[in-house]
C-alpha cells in the first residue's frame, strides 16, 4: 500500500514535469513565431520588446528559457502581463483560485448528493414511473446549456422576481469572500452552484442508475439477496458501494476540469472573478503570459486530481490495491 | 524412433513478468515430441500452463527460451512474415466457442477469411468458386447444413459453434491442430458429439492433435498418449491407459482418484489436500513435494527429471509408484 | 424411506417467463421430496431449468411478469406466493444457497469475514465480535487454514477452492435446514472438486443440513446423492434412488446421458454413443415428449401430450410411455465400467 502510494507520487511528479515542458513548448518554442512579440503584446514599443527578450532569455538556448519561465512561475512568481500594464500573473491566479474553488466545491457537493439520491432511487424503482420521471429529468438537465440556464436564473432572481419574497435575499452578481462574510458567500454562490450542478446531476444520476441496474444481474448481488438481506441493504451496501468505483473516476476528472478553469461560462454569467473568467479575459486580449499560466494551472489540477482519484481507488477497490 | 516428430519442443520456457518484479513461470523447461498422426492429450489443473504451452507450440505466443521445431525446422525465432507460410499447416481451436467468433459476421465470411488471406499451395490466390466449394465441403465435414453459412454465430448452439470453430481450423487443411479445451464448456451429450467429430476427422484427414483438457475421461477417449502437467512442467508422459490406469507419479494418482466416476457406490478415494502453489513462488526440489503424500527428504532438495520408466512411459519422480495389479 | 413428512415437498412447480407477448414455460410440473439429512441431485443439460427451479424455491426470480405456480412446502409452509418479507426471513436462515462461480459470488469490495458476519447479523442479534467468532469457527470447520486471518482477506485474494469453502461457510452460518447448491464445483479443478464434495457429504453429519445439489455432472451425482432427479428441457424425465436411476434408467434420455460419458476405465469405445441433435428451445418445445425428436424409441404415442411420470420401481418414476406399454428399457447393469 505504502509502496503503491510512493510510486504514484513519483509518477505524478514526472507527469507534471512533462506537462510543463509541453505547455512551454507549445507557447514559446513553436518555430517561426517570435515569443517576444507574443508576450509583449500587439504593437509593443521596441524598448519593451528588448526588455522582454532579455528578461525571458529569449536570446539564450531553450532549456535556459524553460528554466527562467518556471522560475518566474513558481519561485519568484513575477511573471507579468504586458498587455495589462505589468500586472503580476501568478498572484492574480491565486486571487481567482478561491473563487473558482468555492463555486466548484459547492456545486460538486450538490451534484454528488443529488445524483446519488436520484440514481439510487431510480434503480430501486426500476421500470416504474418514478424511474422514468427521474431519468427524463436527468436528460433535460444534460441538454440545457449552462449559459442559457445561468441567464434565465439571473433574469428571474435578479430582475423579474427579485422583489418578491422568494428571491429578495439574492444579492447582486459578484463574489463575497468566505472569510469576510460566510452568509454572504453562501448567498452569492447558491444560484451559481445549482446552475453549474444541473448538467452533472443529469449525467451522474443516469450513469449511476445504469450501473446499478447492470450490477443487479451480477452474481454477488444475487448472493446478497440469497442471504436474506433487505432490498435496501443489498442496493446500498453491495450495489452502490461497488458502483462508487466508477463514480469516483468520473467525478475526479470532471471536478479537476472545472476547478482548473472549466467553469468558465458559469463564472462569466454570474460575474464571479474566478480562474475561468480570467482565462476568458486573457483569451479575448491575447494576453499570453496569463493564458500560459492558466493552462499550466489547469493542467496541474487535472494531473493532481488523477493522482487523487487513483489513491481513492486504492481505498475503494481492494483488487486495485493488490494489482499495483 | 526413426519417425521425425511433427513438432518438437526443447527445454521450452515461457515466463511472464508481473508487477513488483515478480516472475511467473508458466512453462518451465519443458521438452516434448509430437509424432505425426498421434493425438497427444495434455491434462493438468487450472493454471498449470496448458494454454500457454499450446499457444507457444504454434508461436501464437513467443517463448522466453528453448526451441520449437515444426516438421523438423526450427521456428523459434522465425519472423512472423515467414511464419505465415507455415500457419496453414498448424491451427488452433479454442475453448470459448462464442468469444472466438466475430458476432457481426456471417459464418461463410468467417470461414472464407483464411482461404482468402492465405494463398493456395501453388502460391496463387484462390478463386471465389474454389472457396465456395471448400466451404460446403467443410460444412459437410463438421456435420452442419450448408445453409448455416448464411447465418450469424448467435444463431447457433454452443456445440454448433464449436463445430464452426473446428471448420475454421480445418479450412486450410492443417497437419497439426492444437485444441485448447474444445469441449470443456459443453454438456456431456454435446461433448460426446464433438469428441466423435474430432476422432472422425483424424481418421479421414490424418490429422495430428494436441488435445488440451482437464477432463481425464475425455482425454482418454481421444488420445493415444497423455502428458500430465503440473506447475509448468510435464510430470508424467506415456501411453494413455498406461498413464491413467497405472500412474507412476503421485500427482497423476491423485488426479485420477479425484475424477467423480459415474458409478454409484464407488469408494471415495482420499482427496489431495491444499491448492497448487503459486506459479510465482520460488521453488526447490520436486514441484509437487508440498502436497505429495509420498514425499521424502530428497524431494525437497533435488528436482526429479523426466526419465523413462518403462517403454512408452516416462515420469518425473524420485520414487515412482509401482505399476498396479 | 423415512415416514415423517419431507423437509421440502415440491409439487407441480411451473415457472414461465413472458417473451414476445406470450408466456414461455421454462420449468414444467417439477415435483420432488427432500427429507431431513438427505442429499438429492438435480441433473440436466445446460438450459434445462435447474437454476430457475432453485431460484423459484428461494423466491429469487424478480423478472417482471414471471409466473410461478404449483406448490413447494418447506416444513409445511408454502413457499410459492409467500410475501417477500417473510421469504427474506427464511432466506439465509432456514434455506441457504451457494452458487457456481465462487469468483463472482462475493462482493469484491468487502472481506470474506465481513460478508459472513453480515449474514449472521442479518438474522440474529449478535455483537460484531460474537459474529466474527462464529465466522472464524465456521471457516475452520470448512477446512480453511488460518481462518482468523483468512476472514480478513478479500475474495480475489483467495483461490477458487478457498472461496467456495468460504461460500459454504457463509451459507451454513445460520445453520439452515436446507442448502441449495447450484453447481458448486463446476468452476473448480477436479482435485478441488473432490475436496468440496467431501465437505458437502460431511455436512449432513456435522451441521445437519439437507442438500439439493444441482449439477450437470453425472459423476458428481453418483458420488454424493442418495436420490436423483433428471430434468430435460424443463420437464422431469426421471426421478428415483441414484443407484436405481444409474443401473436401471427408465427414461431413454437418462440412459443416453449415461452412455455418452466417456469411461475412464474398461474398454474404450471407438465412438461415443452421443445423442444426436440438441434440446429444444423452451419456446418451441414439442407438444408431446420433449425428448421425442432425439429419441431412438420415439413412436406415435409419444407425440400427442407429454407423458406423465409413471412409477417403474421403488421410489423411481420415469416420464416415458415405454414402461407403461410393456417395453421398458433393458437395465444397464450394476456397473458398466470396471475398476482397474
Ligand atoms: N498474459 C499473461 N500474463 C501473466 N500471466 C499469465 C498470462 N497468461 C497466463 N498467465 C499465467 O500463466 C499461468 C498458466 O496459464 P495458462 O492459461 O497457460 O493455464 P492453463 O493450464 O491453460 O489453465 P486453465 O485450465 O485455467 O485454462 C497461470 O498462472 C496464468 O495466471
Ligand atoms: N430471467 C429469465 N427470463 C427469461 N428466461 C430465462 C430467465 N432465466 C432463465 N431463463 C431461461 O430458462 C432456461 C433455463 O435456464 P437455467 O438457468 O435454469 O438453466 P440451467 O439448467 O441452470 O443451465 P446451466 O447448466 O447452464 O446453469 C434457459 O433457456 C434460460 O434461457
Ligand atoms: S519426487 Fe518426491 S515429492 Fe515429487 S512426486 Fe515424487 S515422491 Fe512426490
Ligand atoms: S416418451 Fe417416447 S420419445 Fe419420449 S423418451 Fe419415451 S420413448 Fe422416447
Ligand atoms: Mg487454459
Ligand atoms: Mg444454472
Amino acid at each position: 500500500m505504502m509502496a503503491a502510494l510512493l510510486r504514484r507520487t513519483g509518477q505524478t511528479v514526472l507527469v507534471l514535469f512533462g506537462v510543463s515542458v509541453l505547455v512551454f513548448g507549445v507557447f514559446f518554442a513553436t518555430p517561426g513565431a517570435d515569443p517576444t512579440a507574443r508576450i509583449a503584446g500587439r504593437n509593443a514599443a521596441p524598448q519593451v520588446m528588448e526588455k522582454v527578450r532579455h528578461e525571458y532569455g529569449f536570446d539564450r538556448p531553450l532549456p535556459v528559457q524553460y528554466a527562467i519561465m518556471m522560475k518566474k512561475l513558481f519561485i519568484t512568481r513575477d511573471l507579468a502581463s504586458y498587455t495589462n500594464r505589468g500586472q503580476a500573473v501568478v498572484p492574480e491566479i491565486m486571487r481567482a483560485a478561491p473563487v473558482t474553488a468555492s463555486l466548484v466545491c459547492g456545486a460538486a457537493v450538490l451534484w454528488v448528493t443529488v445524483s446519488i439520491f436520484m440514481g439510487t432511487l431510480a434503480a430501486a424503482m426500476k421500470d416504474t414511473w418514478v424511474d422514468r420521471g427521474l431519468m427524463m429529468l436527468g436528460l433535460v438537465g444534460i441538454s440545457i446549456p449552462v449559459f442559457w440556464l445561468g441567464q434565465v436564473a439571473n433574469l428571474v432572481t435578479q430582475s423579474r422576481y427579485h422583489d418578491t419574497w422568494l428571491f429578495s435575499w439574492v444579492p447582486g452578481l459578484g463574489y463575497v469572500p468566505f472569510a469576510q462574510d460566510p452568509l454572504g458567500w453562501f448567498r452569492a454562490l447558491v444560484i451559481p452552484w445549482v446552475v453549474l450542478a444541473v448538467m452533472f446531476i443529469g449525467i451522474y444520476s443516469r450513469v449511476l442508475r445504469h450501473d446499478l441496474v447492470a450490477l443487479a444481474g451480477e452474481d454477488f448481488m444475487r448472493t446478497a439477496r440469497a442471504k436474506g438481506l433487505s432490498p435496501m441493504r443489498v442496493l446500498l451496501r453491495h450495489g452502490l458501494r461497488t458502483s462508487m468505483v466508477t463514480f469516483v473516476s468520473l467525478f475526479g476528472l470532471d471536478f479537476a476540469q472545472l476547478a482548473g478553469g472549466g467553469a468558465l461560462l458559469t463564472e462569466v454569467v454570474f460575474g464571479l472573478p474566478g480562474v475561468g473568467r480570467l482565462t476568458y479575459r486573457a483569451l479575448t486580449m491575447l494576453d499570453l503570459p496569463v493564458i500560459m499560466a492558466t493552462v499550466m494551472y489547469s493542467a496541474i489540477f487535472v494531473v493532481l486530481a488523477n493522482a487523487v482519484v487513483d489513491v481513492v481507488y486504492l481505498f475503494l477497490d481492494p483488487r486495485v490495491r493488490d494489482a499495483r | 524412433m526413426t519417425l521425425t516428430p511433427l513438432l518438437e519442443l526443447r527445454d521450452l520456457r515461457k515466463t511472464y513478468r508481473l508487477p513488483r518484479g515478480r516472475v511467473l513461470r508458466a512453462v518451465d523447461g519443458l521438452s516434448l515430441r509430437v509424432l505425426p498422426g498421434e493425438t497427444l492429450g495434455l491434462v493438468g489443473e487450472s493454471g498449470c500452463g496448458k494454454s500457454t504451452l499450446g499457444r507457444c507450440m504454434l508461436r501464437l505466443a513467443d517463448p522466453s527460451s528453448g526451441q520449437i521445431l515444426f516438421e523438423g525446422r526450427d521456428i523459434t525465432t522465425l519472423p512472423e512474415r515467414r511464419l505465415r507460410a507455415l500457419r496453414p499447416r498448424m491451427q488452433m481451436v479454442f475453448q470459448d466457442s462464442s468469444a472466438a467468433l466475430n458476432p457481426r459476421r456471417r459464418i461463410g465470411d468467417l470461414l472464407a477469411e483464411p482461404l482468402r488471406v492465405h494463398p493456395a499451395p501453388d502460391g496463387r490466390r484462390r478463386p471465389a468458386s474454389v472457396i465456395a466449394a471448400r466451404l460446403s465441403e467443410l460444412m459437410d465435414l463438421v456435420g452442419l447444413p450448408v445453409q448455416a453459412l448464411e447465418r450469424y454465430p448467435h444463431e447457433f448452439s454452443g456445440g454448433q459453434r464449436q463445430r464452426i470453430n473446428i471448420a475454421r481450423a480445418l479450412a486450410l487443411t492443417p497437419r497439426l491442430v492444437v485444441a485448447d479445451e474444445p469441449v470443456s464448456a459443453l454438456d456431456v451429450s454435446v461433448q460426446a458429439q464433438i469428441v466423435n467429430l474430432f476422432a472422425d476427422l483424424r481418421r479421414e484427414l490424418g490429422l495430428t492433435y494436441v488435445f488440451i483438457a482437464h477432463d481425464l475421461a475425455v482425454v482418454r477417449q481421444i488420445s493415444s498418449r497423455v502428458a500430465v502437467m503440473y506447475l509448468g512442467a510435464i510430470v508424467e508422459l506415456g501411453e494413455t491407459d498406461g498413464v491413467l490406469h497405472h500412474p507412476a507419479h503421485p500427482y497423476t494418482t491423485a488426479l485420477t482418484a479425484a475424477v467423480p466416476r459415474a458409478v454409484v457406490g464407488h469408494p471415495h478415494a482420499p482427496v489431495l489436500r491444499g491448492d497448487a502453489p503459486s506459479p510465482t513462488a520460488p521453488r526447490t526440489g520436486c514441484r509437487f513435494h508440498a502436497r505429495c503424500p509420498q514425499a521424502q527428504a530428497r524431494c525437497a532438495q533435488e528436482e526429479p527429471a523426466l526419465h523413462t520408466l518403462r517403454p512408452g512411459h516416462a515420469v518425473a519422480c524420485h520414487f515412482p509408484l509401482p505399476p498396479g495389479p | 424411506m423415512p415416514a415423517d413428512p419431507p423437509l421440502l415437498a415440491v409439487r407441480d412447480l411451473c415457472v414461465s417467463f413472458p417473451a414476445r407477448g406470450r408466456m414461455v414455460p421454462i420449468v414444467e410440473h417439477v415435483s420432488l421430496d427432500l427429507h431431513a439429512g438427505e442429499i438429492v441431485g438435480l441433473v440436466g443439460e445446460s438450459g434445462s431449468g435447474k437454476s430457475v427451479t432453485a431460484m423459484a424455491l428461494m423466491g429469487l426470480i424478480d423478472s417482471p411478469g414471471v409466473r410461478v405456480t404449483g406448490s413447494a412446502l418447506f416444513r409445511g409452509r408454502e413457499l410459492v406466493g409467500m410475501p417477500q418479507r417473510q421469504l427474506r426471513r427464511l432466506r439465509g436462515r432456514d434455506i441457504a444457497m451457494i452458487f457456481q462461480d465462487p469468483m463472482t459470488a462475493f462482493t469484491p469490495v468487502y472481506t470474506i469475514g465481513w460478508q459472513i458476519d453480515e449474514q449472521i447479523r442479518a438474522h440474529e442479534k449478535l455483537s460484531r465480535h460474537a459474529a466474527r467468532a462464529r465466522t472464524v469457527k465456521l471457516l475452520a470447520d470448512m477446512g480453511v487454514p488460518d481462518p482468523a486471518h483468512m476472514a480478513q482477506r478479500y475474495p480475489h485474494q483467495l483461490s477458487g477452492g478457498l472461496r467456495q469453502r468460504a461460500m459454504i461457510a457463509m451459507a451454513l452460518s445460520c445453520s439452515p435446514a436446507l442448502l441449495i447448491a447450484d453447481e458448486p464445483t463446476t468452476a473448480l479443478d477436479v482435485t478441488v472438486q473432490a475436496q468440496i464434495l467431501e465437505l458437502l457429504r460431511r455436512l449432513r453429519g456435522t451441521h445437519g443440513a439437507s442438500i439439493l445439489l444441482i449439477t450437470h455432472d453425472m459423476g458428481v451425482v453418483a458420488q454424493t446423492c442418495a436420490r436423483t432427479l433428471v430434468l430435460y428441457s424443463g420437464r422431469m424425465a426421471e426421478t428415483g434412488p441414484t443407484e436405481a436411476v444409474f443401473d436401471r434408467p427408465g427414461h431413454p434420455y437418462t440412459a443416453a446421458l449415461l452412455d455418452a460419458i466417456p469411461p475412464l476405465y474398461g474398454p474404450r469405445p471407438d465412438r461415443l454413443p452421443a445423442i444426436d441433435g440438441i434440446p429444444p428451445q423452451p419456446a418451441d418445445r414439442p407438444a408431446g415428449c420433449a425428448f421425442a425428436p432425439r429419441c431412438g424409441h420415439a413412436h406415435e404415442t409419444c407425440l400427442p401430450a407429454p407423458p406423465p411420470p409413471v412409477p417403474i420401481g421403488p421410489g423411481q418414476q420415469a416420464a416415458c410411455v415405454l414402461p407403461a406399454e410393456g417395453t421398458p428399457l433393458p437395465p444397464r447393469g450394476p456397473m458398466t465400467e470396471c475398476t482397474a
